[in-house]
């Protein structure tokens, strides 16, 4: 009984997943064949990038300056204070800039894409658009998806600079160090494939955050029970995706540019 | 003794040796389960209304999806059109499905759009100008009697008009084929009967062929029994005795079609359940 169980979930979940990957890749796909939908491009550009801003602006400020305040305090006893603006711009930019927008945009995003589209479904309006002749995979995900990797890209960008004035914030009003030496140390030590590391991470998130957010709302069943359950699998399943994707590309990228 | 009688209609009637617009062959469908459908043999006609009876959850609108390819059969051929849509894939479903309408249960209307964006969904997709998209969206609204709705969303709406907004979205491109899924259920008396006369209307002024699913005998029974009096700009009834030659029946029950005639075979059938569903 319980091997039957267990042995139901595992083809669950393997179909789950061979579903998934048949989905993202048909979405990506799309995007290289017309018709494709530039107006819902913008639309959804709008809403993932433009709404996005202040959660990001904000999230990324106080992780600056919490780095800042936790670094300040160990580096000093080493007598290392002084490098405090390397240690905010280099974490943000490597790391923390990429996978706090993911997450922040994914818990946001990816949760309405799930839902919108979930309740589409459980209302037979992808059913609508399916017998009106538009393909909702070409309409709604290709657009949703690709809107999320150039706005996850962007969004990072304003995360990192951000994050580094909240460093900087910190280190001149708080810890009253000196921030021309700050913005000194936080770009001299700044190296191409850092910046390089920083910018290849948003695009996995954004294509991940995008595609399954779409994946859980396309396969909505159960009425609006069902939309809730695909919300909460599509925010969990892409937060946790995003930072295991950030291992793997970090230690490819560490491998191809060792520090 | 039941007559049948051709409604009055400006539009030419159908040849007589035209194909069918859809025929279904031994179709069969399950999902991880008993099957919902077995073996459904029948065609629609070019012309013909078609109305599709049964109890609740018995498939109909299983049947209705089958037809449009947004569900596929695991055995048997469905052809729309003249092609064999069982096994082709999406891609090459979607030009097909243009050229008819279906009517959702519940509407299915776009929340996030107007009435005039919904009407108007196809003609947008295929870059219609937008002063002839908002002339046919009048002439569609106007056949539905809602041309006060343009600039509305569907969620100010009632449930009848929303149905109505349906049809205007499925009329709109004057489709060779039309489903209608429930048009009429969870309406109240009135409106059912406004809906009904839609039906009536498109099939008399436009003779399109289509597909009516209901579980309500007197909608049925309303269809065959009435016409459209385009002087009058209503239905009215047709004489004692006469019925839509045009309108004939289909039943589904447990996933088998039981009964596929007209209205006078569906009062005299000798089917058990023919005759409880009747009663």
């Amino acid at each position: 009984m319980a091997t039957n169980r267990i042995e139901n979930t595992a083809k669950q979940i393997v179909l789950t997943v061979q579903d998934y990957f048949l989905f993202a890749g048909r979405a990506f796909l799309n995007l290289f064949r017309p018709p494709i939908y530039w107006t819902d491009f913008l639309t959804q550009s709008d809403i993932i990038g433009v709404g996005s801003l202040p959660i990001v602006i904000l999230s990324g400020f106080f992780t600056g300056g919490v780095l800042a305040l936790q670094s300040a305090s160990t580096l000093s006893e080493f007598g290392a204070a002084a490098v405090t603006g390397q240690f905010v711009s280099l974490t943000m930019i490597r790391e923390l800039g990429a996978v706090l927008t993911g997450i922040m945009v994914s818990g946001r995003n990816a949760s309405s894409m799930a839902s919108e589209l979930g309740s589409m479904v459980v209302t037979e309006q992808i059913d609508a658009m399916r017998a009106l002749g538009v393909d909702p995979l070409r309409k709604l995900v290709t657009p949703r998806i690709f809107a999320s990797i150039l706005m996850l890209l962007l969004l990072t960008i304003v995360a990192d600079a951000f994050g580094i004035v909240g460093g900087a914030a910190v280190t001149v009003f708080l810890n009253h160090q000196n921030g021309t030496q700050y913005f000194h140390m936080a770009y001299e030590h700044l190296r191409y494939p850092d910046i390089i590391q920083g910018l290849v991470k948003p695009l996995f998130f954004g294509y991940i955050l995008g595609s399954i957010g779409c994946f859980y709302g396309m396969r909505t069943t159960g009425g609006t029970e069902g939309v809730g359950r695909a919300t909460i699998s599509a925010v969990v399943n892409s937060s946790v995706l995003i930072i295991a994707v950030d291992f793997l590309i970090t230690h490819v990228l560490l491998s191809i540019f060792p520090t | 003794m039941i007559h049948t009688a051709d409604s009055s209609s400006p539009s030419p009637a159908p040849p007589p040796d035209a194909g069918p617009v859809v025929a279904l062959q031994e179709v069969s469908v399950a999902f991880d389960g008993p099957p919902v459908l077995s073996d459904i043999t029948f065609s629609v006609a070019p012309g013909e209304t078609r109305v599709l009876l049964g109890p609740a959850g018995v498939g109909k609108s299983v049947l209705l999806k089958l037809i449009i390819g947004l569900l596929r059969p695991q055995q048997g051929n469905i052809m729309l059109f003249g092609e064999d849509i069982s096994r082709i894939p999406e891609e090459k479903l979607f030009p097909l499905r243009t050229r008819a309408g279906m009517v959702f249960q519940e509407g299915a209307l776009f929340d996030s759009l107007t009435v005039r964006d919904n009407v108007a969904y196809q003609l947008i997709q295929e870059r219609v100008p937008d002063d002839e998209i908002d002339s046919r969206v009048h002439e569609a609204l106007s056949f539905v009697g809602l041309e006060q709705t343009f600039d509305l969303y569907p969620a100010s709406l009632s449930g009848g008009m929303r149905r109505r907004v349906a049809i205007a979205r499925a009329l709109i491109r004057q489709p060779e084929l039309l489903l209608y899924d429930s048009p009429t259920g969870g309406l109240d008396p009135v409106t059912s009967n406004t809906i009904i006369e839609l039906i009536v209307k498109q099939r008399d002024v436009h003779r399109s062929p289509s597909l009516l699913v209901t579980h309500r005998l007197q909608d049925a029974f309303t269809l065959c029994n009435h016409r459209y009096d385009s002087e009058q700009g209503h239905m009215v009834p047709l004489p004692p005795g006469e019925t839509n030659r045009n309108t004939t029946f289909l039943m589904l029950d447990e996933g088998r079609l039981i009964f596929d005639g007209s209205l006078h075979e569906l009062v005299h059938s000798e089917n058990e359940f023919v005759r409880e569903f009747l009663q």
